[in-house]
């Protein structure tokens, strides 16, 4: 069977491997957008947060033996309390600054994580081996599944949906949304906005992890995974505004899709082609697909 | 008006000036020349981006595609083409200012940090092309390219020669975005900067301005990119790559946001520490300018500069 010229089970995978980065485009630019909306930061160490939670599933395995479903959990925990530390410690002191400074020092986080890796595991990374239970793959007729790959479609929508739920839905999403908008007029209601402030960027943070470690058997876990995977996450950001959680998700995993469909039909403009929509978007509608002009 | 300059701090831009040139002129016979020539580069490099940042408030994260971009053309042009080195660099200045015009157009649409992401994003655009198109040579990048004879009369492969030609090259640029900060033009940067709406409430079409800034620091730092691939004869990936991006924001940060001569302190201070460090920490260069970065975004916002300038006027020295 062929599509458009393409035998099918290679038509169909570069489709899954399209979903699959677009999951995680899901998830990461999801995290930013949380974090931008109340801090007003763009967090540039968000790519390495995203590579800390896969280095900790590593490690974690490597040192200590945590199996891979613990280190889902625990991986986050830890690139979490290291967020909150973060935090406290630094992002705080620049609220009342310009935005830019908040990008530059978390870009200068990212530096520091990315170096402290290299120095220590060099930058051509290590296998991360996926659960048994995971291993192997059913065959669909049109294509062969391998197990791993739809999984991690499912936990990344999964969680998307979840973060969705829980800001849209419950009262501390409501809350959330809330101080947003007037930080000032929440506060005086009598919430501690500066623990939602901290709570939120591990949140961030901590989804950039879980993200890690779904990746970590699909790629080689290096230092620079997340810094390369930051960029284009930006571009998904600035394509889909950061207005929205649901249009993040739509955003994140639609390009993953238009990036893998370009993989089968015109394989060189695959690394490019995230970039040329987000120029396309800006001429047409500069605020993003989901935005609102700020 | 009055003029922006008065009259006892321009007897003192006088002696800046002078002084940069005697200092530039007696360096290379008492520092290693090559070194100074890297150093005159990205002393350029952050001046021309100074403008962009400390002027206009406008913070591209992709200059490295102007630096690297027109390191390629210029490269190309003097092996491939055999166009003398003074052409070929300043072919490498009008690319990029075509490029910055391009770049602007797209990124001036979306203010503060989206224009940031937006600059990263098409300056990732031109790495990738830069990786796969034949010309750059890819991964290896593109060696041997000849420093020329400049006017076709005097041979840069003598490096004091060549050291010269950069010292010009960097004073004609330095002085460049001296007189647009202190032009008119440099004023209404100013204005939009400190304050967006009211610039375009007194009637000033704010994104020409932003866009015209745009366009002459990407053709600066062309011209710095294209004077360091004939310096080192080597145009490569790394010139493209975000990393530069990041490294020419903490050599401006470093130096002083927004004064005259910060991003040169900045680029000195940065590329010399690299060179000397360099054989001693080895890969912890990277972490060690991550660290800088958070120290001076935390605690040390004005620069050295900055903070020198500071120190003058509470002891009532400036002005």
């Amino acid at each position: 069977m062929e599509i458009f010229g393409v035998p099918s089970p290679a038509f169909f995978g570069q489709l899954l491997l399209g979903l699959i980065n677009g999951s995680f485009y899901a998830v990461l630019s999801l995290g930013l957008a949380v974090i931008f909306g109340l801090l007003n930061i763009i967090n540039f160490a968000h790519g390495a947060q995203y590579m800390l939670g896969a280095f900790a599933a590593l490690l974690g395995l490597n040192w200590l033996g945590i199996n891979y479903w613990l280190a889902l959990v625990l991986s986050p925990l830890v690139v979490g309390a290291v967020a909150v530390l973060i935090e406290r410690t630094m992002l705080r002191h620049l609220y009342k600054l310009d935005h830019l400074y908040g990008l530059l020092l978390t870009f200068g986080l990212a530096l520091i994580a990315e170096g402290v890796f290299k120095n220590f595991f060099g930058v051509s990374g290590e296998a991360y081996e996926a659960p048994e239970l995971l291993q192997g793959g059913v065959h669909l007729g049109f294509m062969f599944l391998p197990l791993y790959r739809g999984w991690v479609v499912v936990a990344a929508l999964s969680v998307c949906a979840l973060v969705w739920y829980v800001v849209e839905r419950t009262s501390l999403g409501a809350t959330l949304r809330a101080a947003t908008q007037r930080p000032d007029l929440v506060q005086a209601l009598g919430i501690n906005v500066p623990v939602l402030v901290t709570a939120t960027y591990a949140t961030g943070a901590a989804l950039a992890a879980f993200a890690g470690v779904l990746a970590a058997p699909i790629q080689q876990v290096n230092p620079v995974m997340g810094s390369n995977l930051i960029i284009v996450v930006f571009a998904v950001v600035v394509i889909g505004g950061m207005g929205s959680i649901l249009g993040s998700i739509v955003t994140g995993l639609g390009l993953g899709i238009v990036e893998g469909l370009t993989k089968v039909f015109y394989p060189e403009a695959s690394a490019v082609v995230i970039f040329l929509i987000m120029v396309l978007v800006l001429l047409v509608k500069p605020a993003g697909l989901f935005g609102k002009q700020a | 008006m009055n003029s922006p300059v008065s009259a006892p701090k321009s007897n003192r831009v006088v002696l800046m000036f002078v002084a940069m040139l005697a200092v530039g002129s007696v360096a290379p016979f008492l520092v290693y020349p090559t070194l100074l020539m890297k150093l005159l580069c990205f002393a350029l490099f952050a001046c021309a981006f100074n403008l962009l940042l400390g002027y206009a408030g406008l913070l591209s994260f992709g200059h490295a595609a102007f630096l690297g971009g027109s390191a390629y053309i210029t490269g190309y042009l003097c092996r491939d083409l055999g166009l003398t080195p003074e052409l070929g660099v300043l072919a490498g200045g009008v690319f990029s200012g075509l490029m910055g015009a391009l770049f602007g157009w797209v990124a001036i649409r979306r203010a503060g940090i989206y224009f940031a992401m937006i600059t990263l994003g098409l300056a990732q655009l031109v790495f990738f092309l830069a990786m796969q198109m034949k010309f750059t040579g890819g991964e290896d990048g593109m060696q041997g390219i000849p420093r020329g004879m400049l006017f076709g009369v005097v041979d840069l492969s003598d490096n004091i020669a060549m050291y010269f030609f950069v010292f010009a090259v960097f004073m004609a640029g330095f002085w460049l975005v001296y007189r647009t900060i202190h032009s008119p033009f440099g004023q209404i940067l100013k204005a939009i900067r400190d304050n967006e709406a009211r610039a375009t409430s007194l009637g000033y079409d704010v994104a020409k301005f932003k866009l015209l800034a745009f366009v002459i620091s990407a053709s600066l730092a062309g011209v710095a990119g294209s004077t360091k691939a004939l310096v080192f004869q080597l145009a490569s990936l790394a010139d493209v790559h975000w990393h530069t991006s990041g490294q020419v924001v903490l050599m401006t940060l470093m130096g002083g946001l927004g004064t005259v001569l910060g991003p040169v302190v900045g680029a000195i201070t940065l590329i010399g520490l690299e060179n000397m460090l360099a054989d001693k920490v080895g890969s912890w260069v990277t972490v060690i300018m991550g660290g800088l970065f958070v120290v001076c975004v935390l605690v040390f916002r004005r620069g050295l500069v900055g903070e020198l300038n500071a120190v003058l006027q509470r002891n009532g020295l400036n002005r």
